[in-house]
């Protein structure tokens, strides 16, 4: 399976009118890892939900993994793309940390012995081993933050699709973070405001402003143009 | 993203819309109280509350088969009203096994009830699509609902729309997870128990948010002063023309119910 993310000329209104996206373009090649950045509000989060079909877009074509998004496709394009939400609150949802985590392989009818590995190895991929059998609800932001990468890793998807990752995180839960991105291989497109993350982490960055994709190239030739970060609300690290 | 569509409230600038909101509540309790006290068997009575709601509805441009269609909110309660049928004792009509009869007094007492019913509904639904709800609310506090009630009443209809804002939240996060494996033959989705097991979890988890929100929200009020006590804006006064509609409205419909009682009690 090709692991790509295609956009093409994608415009998404919301119900109440608002115009969130105006004619996206964006091609993402396999085990690629862009940066998604820009102004509060830009569209960001609205591209992100079209990647697992969320939000299906009021006019152009998204496409993962080679598959347009369909009704009938739903379910491989799910299991293909793990979305991680910017609000752990939207992620979580079983009574306990391993239920959340271990949903999405049980979904996927996997044998309970491998369903449990894989909790296992997704628990320990972002340090949260001991909070196995914790109410993820009486957890702390960064805390439900990890264990929210946590329930997509279990799943492992081909294409991470992370919308604010680092924000709330403390120091050494933000290195251990980008740590393990840097290991893993899958496709990524990843949204943050945090600037040092992508110098360090991401060879290409896309700027959106106000539904558009107003630049999209190396990450050095973005951070070194001060007029355009100044003109789309962004600062050099 | 937001389920602001749930709101019942249709702006137009019919006659009814531009009642006030006092006059519109009091006359729809009345009309409904009139409902719940004509006679059974009273027919015409029920067919004269019948042409009013329908002038009413004609008068506020809602469209009567948009109010029509929205009173089949009131099957539920009409079918739990269904033994009546054959708990009446009087003239048989069709017999049932295990020795119950269909009365004709069983089956008359039934329409009335579903006439009531439908009527009522209606009416409600002509009031909740005609007036936004901070007018409701005044009306409510017009006719010396206890501020405490109107308040409460209030935050629940916001709080509603968050509630079920977090409940699509959790069903979105449950949707995202839900993927179905690339080779066949694995069992997808689970067992009914686990899926069961889940939803039930989610439902919890839903109750908890709650819990933990209100909370804190009562800091927040409590931040900003809130002792407990309920202070609101004073009312204006009623203008004249919403008295003769008030009054005339209320006379109509206290003649329906006294005839009703004259002729068919």
């Amino acid at each position: 399976m090709h692991h790509t993310i295609e956009v093409e000329h994608l415009s998404f209104a919301y119900p109440d009118g608002h115009m969130a996206l105006r004619d996206v373009s964006l091609r993402i090649e396999p085990c690629e890892k862009v940066a998604l950045v820009g102004p509060n509000g830009a569209g960001k989060s609205t591209l992100m939900l079209h990647l697992n079909g969320i939000l299906r877009p009021t006019n152009g074509i998204v496409r993962v993994c080679g598959m347009e998004m369909q009704r009938n496709n739903m379910g491989r394009v799910r299991a293909a793309v793990g979305v991680v939400f910017q609000d752990p609150d939207d992620q979580l949802f079983s009574p306990t940390v391993f239920d959340d985590v271990a949903f999405a392989p049980l979904y996927q009818g996997l044998e309970p012995v491998e369903v449990k590995a894989r909790v296992d190895q997704a628990l320990a991929a972002v340090s949260m081993g001991a909070y196995r059998d914790r109410v993820s609800h009486h957890l702390s932001v960064g805390e439900k933050k990890r264990i929210a990468i946590a329930t997509v890793l279990s799943m492992q998807p081909e294409i991470l699709v992370l919308d604010e990752p680092t924000a709330g995180l403390d120091p050494r839960a933000r290195r251990s973070f980008i740590n393990l991105l840097r290991d893993l291989d899958q496709t990524m497109l990843v949204s943050t405001h945090d600037m040092r993350l992508v110098q360090e982490l991401f060879p290409r960055t896309a700027v959106m402003d106000n539904g558009q994709v107003v630049a999209d190239g190396p990450t050095d030739s973005i951070l070194n143009d001060p007029a355009l970060l100044e003109a789309h609300g962004l600062e050099k690290p | 993203m937001h389920v602001h569509f749930l709101d019942p409230y249709q702006p137009r600038s019919s006659l009814i819309h531009q009642l006030d909101p006092r006059v519109k509540f009091v006359l729809a309790l009345a009309f409904i109280l009139a409902a719940a006290l004509a006679p059974i068997g009273a027919w015409p009575v029920y067919v004269l509350l019948f042409s009013l709601v329908l002038s009413v509805e004609l008068l506020s441009e809602l469209g009567v088969g948009y109010v029509l269609k929205r009173s089949a909110l009131a099957l539920p309660f009409v079918l739990a009203a269904l033994p009546v049928i054959v708990t009446v004792k009087g003239t048989p009509l069709a017999a049932l096994p295990l020795g119950m009869f269909i009365t004709l007094e069983g089956v008359e007492r039934f329409t009335g009830i579903a006439a009531k019913s439908w009527l009522s509904v209606q009416m409600a639904i002509v009031l909740a699509s005609s007036t936004s709800f901070p007018d409701l609310l005044v009306a409510m506090r017009a006719v010396k609902i206890p501020r405490l009630l109107v308040a409460i009443v209030g935050l629940m209809w916001r709080y509603l729309f968050v509630m079920a804002d977090e409940a699509m939240r959790l069903m979105r996060a449950r949707e995202a997870r839900s993927g179905h494996p690339a080779q066949p033959g694995a069992r997808v989705g689970g067992s009914l128990a686990w899926r069961a097991r889940v939803t039930g979890g989610m439902a919890g988890n839903l109750f908890l948010r709650s819990f933990d929100r209100a909370d804190r929200i009562y800091a927040a009020m409590v931040s900003r002063g809130y002792d407990g006590e309920v202070r609101t804006m004073p009312l204006a006064p009623l203008a004249p023309g919403q008295w003769l509609v008030l009054t005339i409205g209320l006379g109509m419909l206290a003649l329906l119910v006294i005839g009703g009682f004259l002729f068919w009690g």
